[in-house]
């Protein structure tokens, strides 16, 4: 893999990218247009979190790649090889270690630190898309801060099921600007989009990227009278027992029986080893053994 | 205990192991070679080119062996290698009117300068299947006619001198390059035709069928449909001249179209124009008429809201590497958005029965 260049993309591409994140970290939520290029695997597998991570990436960085929450994946694992190939960065699955985490669908459960930077991968970047379908009519919309659109959409939620039926990619406002769909993470993360660390989103097929900067203000836009809640699974974790994470739910046996899980395995190996263990798990080191 | 999704890492090495297996097939039978493929699959091999935008028939032969039959597939392993390269520059236009035409034909004229040449097509055989190609494949002796040394007039350059057709405004010098500049829109008419040559031969034959059938319907008439080879020049700074750096095969496709006149222009022919990178005439044509119905606005015309008008539509979904990547994504895990969709729902359907048993007991 020697022909290919650092992380893969040439110099020049790479350059073009950081433009476009910089200008998206100066406008914040803000869509910016990118010469995406087409990369070794398809739209939709992460290409947009691809040349991103390419672009930010340097020799001393340690990458970590989450699909899901988890890092072992198949898809995590075909992104974090392919850096391994065309970079040769070092990888961990170990969150606290990493400097930078692509992600696809979820904010990892521990918080992230200044030195570090998120990648998400981003498949329909516009949050007013299932609004309007045309590019040329949502991007006015958006210059015109013209968003009564989206809370019509609310509201309709609202006076048809009593409730926003909106369970991911749920549409934030940032720093009482753009709206921005914060990709298909569950609402549950909505609250960790304001952190210490970066955020990037690349959408490689929409051909856009932009960004949230540290410590940024990111309101999920809702009602006084019926507020945005975060939900997840009412369990613990039956691994580990942690009663503050997303859950996964399996379906264990024919009878249709159900074990909630950590999506966040970093998360949830973390706590095993120290010692934690849920209803259904064992100690850490008995499994491993 | 139970242990979910682990094993990513041997899973996917097993499936490329077990992918290789399938893709040489049984191994009684002789492998095909990449030569064989470009040789003898010639119109598959130029469907690669043309869609991934890359003149290299040996490249498009790998791509296609490697892709097991998937054109797809092999288009975008074209793709994916044709970003990996520099790029020196760009070629001057290439100059049709001296193609070596291997096939030309008019729809609009009997006869005109040049002839009628019917070259290598499908058009007159008959779909019996040939059994004797089973066995036997060879062609026999063919009869080989001299090449003609003149250039080739374009029958559209006839329609020209009368004024009778409509004349081009000239693009930019160097027009812009879909591959390098984030399309946005309104597209001039140079991208508008990059993203069809490039783009899926279905889609855009679909479209192009639907103008026929009166969804904008245009009135195309095939003035000329030229295959073959032509010159590619390029400017050399340091000689000062253009040098011929190769040859490619091309197809193209020149329609005459009929346009009531507006308030401003008395009534003329327009025209729809396709190029495509072999020898490719479904897609060339199939362009043509996209080409035109995409002109409505240019050309003073009303918009009828068909699929075919809309250029945003035409081109955001044209790109069978885009479309094929996103649709078939939604085979990934998506597991955490489910289980959020499943609580909603859960949630949704608890608040409504609990609201119908209050209704009843009221």
């Amino acid at each position: 893999m020697s022909d290919y260049n650092f992380a893969y993309l040439d110099e020049q591409t790479k350059r073009m990218i950081r433009r476009a994140i910089l200008k998206g970290l100066a406008i914040p939520g803000h869509q910016v247009p990118f010469a995406s290029r087409e990369m070794p695997m398809p739209y939709g597998w992460g290409t947009g979190g691809v040349q991103v991570s390419a672009a930010v990436l340097t020799p001393d960085d340690t990458f970590k790649v989450i699909d899901q929450g988890a890092d072992d994946t198949t898809n995590a694992v075909s992104i974090r090889r392919f850096f391994q190939k065309t970079a040769g960065v070092a990888v961990t699955e170990a969150t606290t270690e990493a400097s930078v985490i692509q992600t696809r669908h979820r904010i990892p459960e521990q918080d992230l630190r200044a030195d570090q930077i998120l990648v998400y991968q981003v498949p329909i970047p516009e949050p007013l898309r299932f609004l309007e379908p045309s590019e040329v009519e949502t991007r006015k919309m958006h210059a015109l801060e013209e968003y009564g659109l989206m809370h019509v959409k609310l509201y309709e939620d609202i006076s048809q099921h009593g409730d926003i039926a909106t369970a991911y990619a749920y549409p934030v406002k940032v720093e009482g600007r753009y709206v921005m769909d914060p990709s298909p993470i569950p609402k549950f993360d909505n609250p960790k989009l304001e952190m210490a660390g970066i955020q990037l989103f690349g959408a490689g097929r929409e051909q856009r990227i932009y960004a949230i900067p540290p410590y940024t203000q990111v309101v999920s836009l809702d009602f006084d009278d019926y507020p945005f809640l975060p939900t997840k699974a009412d369990h613990a974790c039956d691994l580990c027992g942690a009663q503050d994470s997303y859950l996964d739910e399996l379906i264990v046996d024919d009878a249709g029986g159900r074990m909630f899980m950590c999506s966040d395995t970093d998360y949830c190996t973390t706590r095993r080893k120290a010692g934690h263990v849920g209803a259904q798990g064992v100690p850490y080191e008995k499994d491993a053994a | 205990m139970y242990v979910a999704v682990k094993g990513g890492e041997r899973a996917i090495d097993n499936a490329h192991a077990w992918l290789a297996e399938e893709r040489r097939g049984d191994t009684s039978v002789p492998e095909l070679s990449v030569a064989q493929i470009r040789a003898q699959m010639t119109l598959a091999v130029n469907r690669v080119m043309a869609e991934g935008s890359l003149y290299d028939p040996d490249l498009a032969a790998l791509a296609i062996k490697q892709a097991r039959g998937d054109l797809i597939e092999a288009i975008f392993l074209i793709r994916a290698y044709r970003t990996t390269l520099p790029r020196f520059g760009g070629s001057n236009p290439i100059d049709t009117e001296d193609m070596a035409c291997d096939r030309r034909v008019s729809a609009t004229f009997k006869d005109a300068p040049g002839g009628q040449v019917l070259g290598p097509t499908f058009d007159y055989t008959h779909r019996l299947l040939d059994f004797k190609l089973a066995a036997d494949g060879d062609a026999g002796d063919v009869q080989v006619a001299e090449p003609q040394k003149t250039a080739t007039p374009h029958i559209m350059s006839f329609l020209d001198r009368e004024d009778l057709i409509q004349t081009e405004p000239a693009g930019k010098d160097v027009p812009d390059d879909l591959t390098r500049t984030p399309l946005e829109l309104p597209a001039s008419r140079a991208l508008r035709l990059q993203s069809l040559t490039r783009g899926d031969e279905g889609f855009i034959l679909g479209l192009a069928y639907s103008t026929q059938r009166g969804y904008a319907r245009n009135h195309a008439f095939v003035a000329e449909l030229r295959i073959g080879a032509v010159a590619v020049e390029m400017d050399i700074p340091e000689l000062g001249f253009a040098i011929e750096i190769g040859e490619i095969t091309v197809t193209e496709c020149e329609t005459v179209n009929q346009f009531q006149g507006s308030k401003t222009q008395p009534p003329q022919f327009t025209r729809g124009y396709g190029l495509v990178f072999g020898m490719t005439e479904r897609k060339a044509i199939s362009m043509a008429l996209v080409d035109r119905a995409l002109r409505w606005k240019e050309l003073g015309e009303d918009c009828l809201g068909a699929p075919a008008q809309d250029e945003e539509f035409v081109l955001y979904h044209s790109d069978n590497i885009q479309a094929t990547g996103f649709l078939e994504h939604i085979k990934l895990p998506h597991y955490v958005d489910f289980q959020s969709e499943l609580e909603l729902i859960r949630k949704l359907r608890r608040e409504a029965q609990a609201n119908i048993h209050q209704e009843a007991a009221e």
